[in-house]
């Protein structure tokens, strides 16, 4: 039978023999070219992103291993520390003090997190997305197998992620580094792309489990952060930890180090077997539908979600939730520094400099301008949440609710109060963080009140940018985008802007160069009030504004 | 007393719940309304018709207070629906055309948020109209269909007791029971002395439901009035079958001379049987003609809301390539032709305006 098959290709019998593994991945080839047109950008610049970011920190890798003796031994103790460990590798890199493996050491992880990111991001758009919203129900209905699609998202990751590998390996060699060998800048690049692998891996697997789109890589991305955060732990303290995580091995194959493969074994073995994970629950659902059960909700409201400001509160919940939580985290790394800041920038002349200028001890004000960190991420919540207003009324949503006995001025009230209030309480969050960790770090109590105190210094400056976003919704709701402007500017002109020598008067245009830098400076009270009288003329001007202008419809 | 009461609610509405006049709004170089008059009475159910981007949409956001026009006035309820918005909201209830709910508050919850914030609502109605409309509260408004999203809508605006409802084509994308069961609900409505604004292009539903419609066009009302009112306005079909003895040539011309006779057109002859159409003021003058070739059986199609429609965007459809269909051979509903005719004379007298309806004139459209 077999021999008459091969021989008259054309009968019916090779159609049935090939059809069980040939009709599945019907179309993937198409499917594939498909996702590759469609992020034709996105990719390119997802890749060119990390390579440049991993190139440009080469000078950074280079001072980091300095040739004299002397300043090397301070460096590898600086280095050493736990918070410094946390937010880099494990500490066998510094037993090859060279600039190369220090870029490894710096950059790998972050990469990781790069990589896996991408991965995620492509998996769940050719997937989970297209579900969503109905495109693969079209697709579906072609002549595209049942594994079709899920094939072609991971091949479009893994080529993304190839791609990248082969980069990275191509240009480190020639961007002099010392140290950077060939064989190692191949480990180097295979090592991303692995991780990179294990990620669009994971990615198949949530998909499955959930029906939406942000549930799905919301999993996949909490998956990765848990990596991240084991092989911080371990690397802090019991190695074994950073053992379970995916990033942990890839981090041990110490490429400019070591330069060992047998790590990016296991998760190689990761990345097939979550992908094969992924294909056969994907046989056990049906296409648009979720393996986890769709959770079931309040039948009503509570007398609390039906107050517009209890409303507000709910949508803006989510939000303010993630941004409290990161700016505890992030005050608590910089604090965590605050100990080390004498060791670490003893060699760093630009930011003795820079920071001498503030005045205070070199502590002080070193965690002011953290702080100015702490407060632009606040800053960007308070945009975002003001934004929300814009949002909610470009998607047809409050429509409904202003057609009820809500007025305009109570809806806008309502987004406001959780926009101001929430992000003063999120700047107090990364403050306390700031604070309690630097206490705890340099051993001075009184550290925590006066990081707390800074902090809240900084709440007319907040509420400012939110008054902004208002003003601009109120008069030019299709520019409410400049808003961003405020926290950038901020940032830049305060906090780049120092070690740039940019013209100190530039910060006179941005709200929070007129806050009094605690604890390095002193108290002024006449900026506060003026900020605070600035932000209520804004909001009163972009309520009038909103009130005078028609809703925007669909 | 009563006598007289009845006769000023015949001649004209006693109480105006919607008034406007000479409404003018441009978005840019869009003119959405163009000198819109609209008239509802009180406890009347009215049909907004028109196509997309008719100006409906527009009109009933200006009423809302969500859009402000350039020109022209308007009265909600006594008050001005910009001004007065919110004092107004309490007492109206709105469901938009295209329905968009918080992806992660559930259907159960936003219709208490919505009715809520609009000054309560009755429980025990918001569990009926939940069971009727077989709506499931518990799930997250981003895994809702279009049609679900629609019922959300909808029963937030029922459970409550507001006194006006402006529904912006409430029912696209539900099925075809529960457009029963929204008809229902409706005409419940309307026992309740609720005044109803609906803006459809759905005319099985404006038939069923409207007491008078309003017929929107390039942002302008075109016409206005009960639906016997604008049909006598319009031509009526009548297909006859005649009693021909042989195919004698002063037959012929009798049928020919049907041709000639004022607002008679598209006349067809085949064999025995006659088809055209004729204006509601000369359909008495062409019967009689008919009766005289020995008339043996009569079918009159008095024109659907369709054709009523058509005839005002008909040089519409046939600048975009397709015929204008006039009054068609495919029209549902009889009526004898005595009640047509009859009709038909009234509808001679009636200018172009609504508000003064005849008995003769709602009895010949109601089949």
């Amino acid at each position: 039978m077999s021999t008459v098959t091969d021989a008259t290709p054309r009968t019916g019998a090779v159609h049935q023999e090939s059809r069980p593994a040939g009709t599945a991945l019907a179309g993937t080839g198409t499917l594939f070219l498909f996702a590759l047109r469609r992020d034709r950008v996105r990719l390119p610049v997802w890749v060119l992103a990390v390579v440049f970011l991993t190139l440009s920190t080469v000078q950074k890798a280079t001072d980091m291993a300095p040739d004299d003796p002397d300043k090397a031994a301070d460096m590898v103790k600086t280095l050493s520390g736990p918070a410094m460990l946390a937010m880099t590798g494990p500490e066998h890199y510094l037993s090859h003090f060279t600039p190369a493996s220090m870029l490894s050491l710096l950059m790998l992880g972050y990469g990781a997190i790069l990589a896996g990111l991408m991965s995620v991001l492509t998996v769940v758009r050719h997937t989970r997305a297209d579900e969503e919203s109905n495109i693969a129900e079209l697709v579906r209905s072609g002549v595209v197998g049942r594994h079709a699609t899920l094939t072609a998202a991971l091949a479009t990751a893994a080529t993304a992620n190839v791609v990248l590998g082969l980069l990275l390996a191509g240009t480190l060699p020639a961007a002099g580094l010392d140290g950077a060998t060939a064989g190692g800048a191949v480990l180097y690049g295979a090592a991303l792309t692995v991780i990179g692998l294990v990620l669009a891996g994971v990615a198949a697997v949530t998909v499955q489990l959930s029906a939406h789109t942000r549930a799905a890589s919301g999993l996949a991305l909490s998956v990765l952060g848990a990596a991240y955060a084991l092989r911080a732990a371990g690397d802090v303290g019991t190695e074994a930890v950073s053992w379970l995580s995916p990033i942990g091995w890839i981090q041990r194959a110490y490429p400019f180090a070591d330069n060992r493969w047998w790590p990016l074994l296991p998760a190689l073995a990761l990345a097939v077997g979550t992908a094969a994970a992924g294909y056969v629950l994907s046989t056990r659902r049906d296409v648009g539908a979720g393996l986890l059960p769709p959770r079931q909700g309040s039948p009503g409201a509570s007398a609390a979600l039906s107050h517009p400001l209890g409303f507000a509160v709910r949508l803006h919940r989510g939000l303010f939730v993630g941004f409290g939580a990161a700016l505890l985290l992030l005050g608590a790394m910089y604090g965590s520094l605050l100990g080390d800041v004498d060791d670490m920038l003893k060699d760093l002349d630009d930011i003795r400099e820079a920071l001498a200028e503030t005045g205070g001890s070199l502590v002080e004000s070193f965690a002011s301008m953290v702080m100015l960190v702490v407060v632009v991420v606040a800053s960007l919540f308070v945009v975002m949440a003001a934004l929300r207003l814009r949002s909610e009324e470009t998607a047809g949503r409050v429509e409904s609710l202003l057609a009820t006995g809500l007025s305009r001025s109570r809806w806008v009230g309502s987004h406001l109060v959780a926009a101001l209030v929430g992000g003063t309480l999120v700047l107090l969050l990364g403050a306390l963080g700031l604070g309690l960790a630097g206490a705890a770090s340099t051993g001075d109590g009184s550290l925590a009140t006066q990081l707390v105190g800074g902090g809240l210094a900084y709440a007319p400056a907040l509420w400012v940018t939110g008054g902004f976003a208002v003003l601009l919704f109120g008069w030019a709701p299709r520019a409410t985008a400049f808003a961003w402007a405020v926290p950038v500017y901020g940032f830049v002109v305060g906090y780049l802007g120092k070690l740039l020598d940019l013209p100190a008067w530039l910060n006179n245009f941005s709200p929070f160069g007129h806050v009094p830098q605690l604890p390095a400076e002193e108290m002024r009270w006449t900026p506060m009030v003026l900020l605070t009288l600035v932000a209520a003329a804004l909001v009163a001007a972009g309520l009038a504004g909103f009130r005078a202008r028609d809703l925007e419809t669909k | 007393m009563n006598a007289s009461i009845t006769a000023t609610r015949s001649a004209a509405p006693a109480t105006t719940a919607i008034s406007v006049s000479g409404l003018v709004k441009t978005f840019g170089r869009t003119r959405a309304l163009d000198g819109l008059d609209l008239e509802v009475a009180t406890g009347e159910v009215h049909g907004f018709l028109g196509p997309n981007g008719a100006g409906k949409s527009t009109t009933l956001r200006i009423l809302l207070g969500l859009l402000r026009a350039d020109t022209g006035t308007a009265r909600l309820l006594g008050a001005d629906p910009w001004h007065d918005a919110v004092a107004l909201h309490r007492r109206l209830a709105y469901v938009p055309g295209d329905v968009e709910l918080w992806p992660n508050l559930t259907g159960g919850e936003a219709i208490d948020l919505l009715a809520r914030l609009r000054g309560g609502l009755d429980p025990k109605k918001r569990a009926e109209l939940i069971e009727r409309f077989d709506l499931d509260p518990t799930k997250k408004g981003r895994s809702y269909s279009k049609g679900n999203r629609q019922k959300v809508a909808i029963i937030a605006a029922l459970a409550s007791d507001a006194e006006l409802l402006l529904l912006d084509e409430p029912t696209a994308g539900l099925d075809p029971l529960m457009e029963v069961v929204f008809q229902d609900v409706i005409v419940q409505a309307k026992a309740q002395g609720r005044t109803v604004l609906l803006s459809s292009h759905i005319l099985s539903q404006v038939e069923k439901l409207c007491d008078r419609v309003s017929i929107v066009r390039l942002g302008k009302i075109v016409q206005s009035g009960t639906l016997g009112e604008m049909r006598h306005l319009t031509r009526t079909t009548i297909e006859a079958e005649i009693d021909l003895p042989g195919t004698s040539a002063g037959a012929s011309s009798e049928v020919a001379g049907l041709a000639d006779l004022p607002g008679v057109h598209d006349l067809v002859t085949e064999g025995d049987r006659v088809r055209f159409a004729v204006d509601g003021a000369h359909l008495d003058a062409a019967v009689r003609r008919l009766s005289g070739l020995g008339l043996r059986s009569l079918v009159s199609h008095p024109p659907t809301l369709e054709e009523l429609m058509l005839r005002h965007y008909g040089d519409e459809l046939s600048e975009r390539g397709h015929a204008p269909s006039g009054p068609g051979p495919n029209a549902p509903g009889t009526s004898d032709p005595a009640a047509a005719a009859q009709g038909g004379s009234a509808a001679a007298q009636l200018p172009d305006q609504a508000g003064q309806s005849t008995d003769s004139a709602t009895e010949g459209g109601s089949r």
